[in-house]
């Protein structure tokens, strides 16, 4: 059909109109499969209208993964290395979540401190991973860290950051002068 | 690329991310944007990742995964090749 309209000139009137009732032609002998193909479909998988056969939509969207976490005790790591453990009350499909009841868990060294928060709206693209508490193991912190007062466990970690950050700026500017772009320049992952 | 992924749902995947963290477990689903569930994780490399130690399944954005590592029998090699190549 497009090669039919391609050959076409402008001043061949005949050729034109040829050329139309070819088109014609053709749309009418598609309209014919057409009807064929959606029964084949439509036989193969009933809820597909178009398009290749899928399996069940709620197999594979971003909400139906996160519908059997909501009401949960969840773990929230951000991008920004934050660690908040909260229950999930809501959510949409870019991944934006609410949780009720929340703590921040700083890690420093081998210390850790929580901070109550409260409720937190967490705009879905700050969100790093969703880990679902395991209630039965909650209380069972690893022997590699020991709850400390927050202030002690803050200041360790202003340290650690700034030390990070230090190296990090080293690392970048050797990288660069070596002509490489750092993986994740201008964002922060922990 | 979600539908070669559908065909590895409840095999055994080791997923790194970029901040290095890597965590195998049970593929459960793929999502549109390769958002991943996993299930039954475990974290290599647990003492690094204290938040981690008590969490049984995880959800994880697609756009913060680096690798995903497959049980090499698993794949469908043709599969593959197919999905990539449309870019879906």
């Amino acid at each position: 059909m497009e090669r039919l309209s391609l050959n076409e000139t402008a001043g061949n009137t005949q050729q034109q109109q040829q050329s139309q009732s070819q088109q014609q032609q053709h749309q009418q002998q598609q309209q014919q499969q057409r009807p064929g193909q959606q029964n084949a479909l439509g036989s193969a998988v009933p809820q597909a209208q178009s398009g290749p056969p899928q399996l069940p939509p709620q197999m594979f969207t971003t909400a139906a993964q996160l519908l059997d976490l909501t009401d949960k005790k969840l773990v929230l790591v951000l991008r920004d290395g934050r660690k908040l453990i909260g229950v999930l009350r809501s959510w949409d499909q870019f991944a934006n979540l609410v949780l009720q009841d929340t703590i921040e868990r700083i890690y420093a060294g081998n210390l850790y401190a929580d901070v109550p928060r409260g409720i937190f709206l967490v705009r879905g693209e700050n969100v790093l991973l969703l880990g679902e508490v395991d209630l039965d193991r909650e209380d069972d912190i690893p022997s590699s860290v020991t709850k400390a007062p927050f202030e002690e466990v803050f200041e360790l970690k202003k340290k650690e950051d700034s030390q990070r950050k230090t190296t990090d700026k080293k690392r970048h500017g050797e990288l660069q002068a070596l002509g490489f772009e750092p993986e994740h320049s201008g964002e922060i992952l922990f | 690329m979600t539908s070669f992924f559908k065909t590895l749902t409840n095999q055994v995947v080791t997923i790194e991310l970029k901040n290095d963290i890597r965590i195998r477990g049970i593929l459960k689903s793929v999502d549109q944007y390769l958002n991943i569930k996993l299930d039954d994780i475990e974290v290599l490399d647990l003492d690094k990742y204290p938040h981690l130690s008590s969490v049984k399944s995880m959800f994880i954005r697609g756009s913060v995964v680096r690798y995903v590592m497959l049980p090499r029998s698993e794949v469908d090699v043709g599969l593959l090749e197919d999905a990539t190549r449309r870019g879906q």
